[in-house]
């Protein structure tokens, strides 16, 4: 974890205090870890904050009214900073018929899972705050526990409007999963990875390396991830497990203050990290539609210009992040709400079929119509074909087995370097393994380098 | 600084883990209430989950979360409150079924601990569980390619007989998929409502 945190850097101010840090020293990745989880834990509350701030100024735009303006001058940008010291202050009610323990865990649980699942977001090459091979799905899996705290709400609140909206979440959650997953596995195969910051980097260069580009089906799919990744977050017009013209407020009715502050953090969040995961595997990514740090040639070079490409690129995918949970507040204050039965229509009529027939016409395209043609069909990716990227991935595993037996048994994988502080330290020795794995040279060539892009 | 260094973080961790899940799981002994054991039974499954996560095996950590938490937890719950007569369902466990537990358990435990015993590789302390835990990050690309057919581990067999036998396991993969995707149209055939006798009974009544 703590190859993310320069450590040169760190070393350099520590080295006025006169303490020397090796790189694996315990308290180092202590600090890691309290750095990284501030950091999150910093996006989560202030990308709330700033999301309802432009949900009501959104809303207010589209029903023709001004939105906040009171507090913070003209743009009201003050307004959420109000609201939330309003709910500090409001008293935390719990009904008496409530179930004590449930009802005061159920925020926290789903606030957790939203805030576990950005541990694996990338959100700049290599800016992650645990790499994990297989990120994709760990999110998903994340994600799909956000819905046991609004069931554990639902459920614990000793009420009907509560258990009514807890009923209808868990089924839409739990029949948005199957699609979702679906359309998540097309990105996934044509990049031939589960690891986000790999996906993200395969697409380096021009927008038209963008995977949504591919081919018509992924750029179909894309629709389909939008539409299930909406309702599995629990948004209008899928909001059916709060529903304020039926349910009161559905799973949060007994809800005050603080508690009830976390379901929208929780909300916030998770819009933003599926927006964020939908930008990484069809947007690109960090990398901005015209490279201009590759051009540039920032983006390889190291010290305080790589920083500078890195930060741009964590800057562009905040950017496509942020636009995408706009859409999903214009799309929250234009359609009206859908009934149960239509949105579990939706999901198993609609979205599943479709999902499944962009599925097997990307395998199609990419397969060259299942062997017809010996490549795969046009496209304006300049990815690497299927079967060559193949080659190059797995590689290492017959590489390493030919060459070093005893190392396949342990997974092929040199242990992290643990150089002392001062010699060049561990994040390009650490994921040499990728690099050359995942990164052959023929990719790297048409675009420069790999790094955050203007 | 020393004595931070000194602590052993892994063994320190595999045990808050390790601690989380025993005493979940016997909180879910203890309880009355189905949700709450659901809600101990969840945080139980994610500890373990964290143990996953301690030896690298990422992938497993994220199918426990997916598959024991995400979905049989969720749909137990869901079941729970479809069904629910009561408010807050309480269950009285008759001493009869105690004793039955404890027999089925204690079973298993013995089994389980004599398996865990008996194979000498677990006994030795490995000395750099770090790298062990960094490589076994790895293991997942081989756990698919076995799936979908290629041994690649076969390749560091020395014998050339043994290394023969490359396939993997394809065909039992599929024969598996094709079986649970039968089960599952065949339940919700079973599910189904029965449409005519419905209408059926509106026209009589």
């Amino acid at each position: 974890m703590a190859e993310t945190i320069n450590l040169q850097v760190l070393n350099r101010l520590l080295g006025w205090l006169g303490v020397d840090l090796p790189a694996n020293h315990p308290l180092g990745l202590a600090m890691a870890a309290v750095i990284q989880c501030a950091l999150i834990l910093g996006i989560v509350a202030a990308g709330a904050v700033f999301f309802i701030w432009l949900e009501r100024k959104l809303a207010g735009r589209i029903q023709d009214r001004l939105g906040p303006t009171r507090v913070g001058g003209r743009f009201g940008w003050l307004q959420s900073l109000a609201d939330g010291i309003k709910l500090l202050c409001k008293e935390d009610v719990m009904p008496r018929e409530a179930d004590a323990l449930l009802f005061r865990c159920a925020p926290y649980v789903s606030f957790a899972a939203s805030f576990t699942a950005y541990l694996a977001l990338p959100f700049s090459d290599g800016w992650v705050a645990q790499h994990i091979n297989s990120a994709v799905f760990f999110i998903l899996a994340v994600l799909g526990l956000e819905v046991f705290g609004v069931i554990l709400a639902g459920y614990a609140s000793g009420s009907k409007w509560s258990l009514f909206g807890a009923m209808r979440e868990s089924a839409q959650v739990v029949s948005y999963e199957v699609p979702l997953g679906l359309c998540v596995v097309v990105p996934v195969f044509l990049c031939g990875t589960m690891n986000l910051v790999t996906i993200g980097n395969m697409q380096s260069g021009w927008f038209t390396n963008w995977l949504i580009w591919h081919d018509p089906f992924t750029f179909a799919v894309f629709w389909v991830y939008f539409t299930c990744a909406v309702a599995s977050v629990n948004r209008a017009p899928f909001d059916l497990a709060e529903a304020e013209s039926e349910l009161v407020a559905g799973f949060h009715t007994e809800y005050s203050g603080m508690r009830w502050c976390y379901f929208f953090m929780a909300e916030y969040g998770s819009m933003l990290l599926v927006s964020g995961l939908a930008s990484i595997l069809f947007f690109g990514g960090w990398h901005g539609p015209v490279p201009i740090f590759e051009l540039l040639g920032w983006s390889h070079r190291g010290g305080v210009l790589e920083f500078l490409a890195q930060l741009a690129g964590a800057g562009n995918f905040l950017g496509k992040a942020v636009v995408g949970v706009a859409v999903m507040m214009w799309v929250r204050w234009t359609l009206p709400r859908l009934r149960i039965d239509q949105v579990i229509t939706t999901c198993l009529k609609y979205c599943m079929p479709l999902a499944a027939i962009c599925f097997v016409g990307a395998v199609a395209w990419q397969s060259g119509v299942f062997g017809l043609f010996e490549a795969p069909l046009w496209s304006p990716n300049d990815l690497l074909a299927e079967k060559h990227r193949g080659e190059y991935r797995e590689h290492w595993v017959l590489e390493t087995a030919e060459r070093d037996p005893a190392a396949t048994v342990a997974g092929g994988r040199q242990p992290l370097p643990s150089a002392r502080s001062g010699q060049p330290v561990s994040q390009p020795q650490a994921d040499a393994w990728e690099e050359t794995a995942v990164r052959p040279s023929s990719l790297t060539d048409h675009s420069g380098e790999k790094g955050g892009t203007g | 600084m020393i004595p931070l260094a000194s602590v052993d973080w892994h063994a320190l961790f595999f045990w808050l883990f390790a601690l989380a899940t025993c005493g979940f799981a016997v909180a879910v002994l203890f309880s009355a209430n189905v949700v709450r054991m659901a809600f101990y039974l969840v945080l139980s499954l994610g500890a373990s989950a964290g143990l996953f996560f301690l030896t690298g095996a990422e992938f497993v950590a994220a199918m426990q979360l997916m598959i024991y938490v995400g979905g049989t937890l969720v749909l137990l719950v869901f079941g729970v409150m479809l069904t629910a007569q009561s408010r807050f369902v309480s269950l009285k466990t008759p001493p009869g079924e105690w004793i039955l537990a404890l027999i089925a358990g204690s079973a298993l435990l013995s089994v389980l601990l004599a398996a865990a015993v008996k194979v000498p590789a677990w006994k030795v302390a490995n000395p750099d569980r770090q790298a062990v835990a960094a490589a076994e990050t790895q293991a997942t690309t081989q756990l698919g390619m076995g799936l979908a057919g290629v041994r690649v581990d076969r390749l560091e067999q020395a014998d050339p007989e043994l290394r023969r036998g490359m396939s993997g396991y394809l065909l039992p993969f599929v024969i598996v998929s094709i079986h649970l995707l039968v089960v599952l149209i065949g339940a919700a055939y079973m599910a189904r409502a029965k449409r005519r006798a419905v209408t059926v009974d509106e026209g009589t009544v």
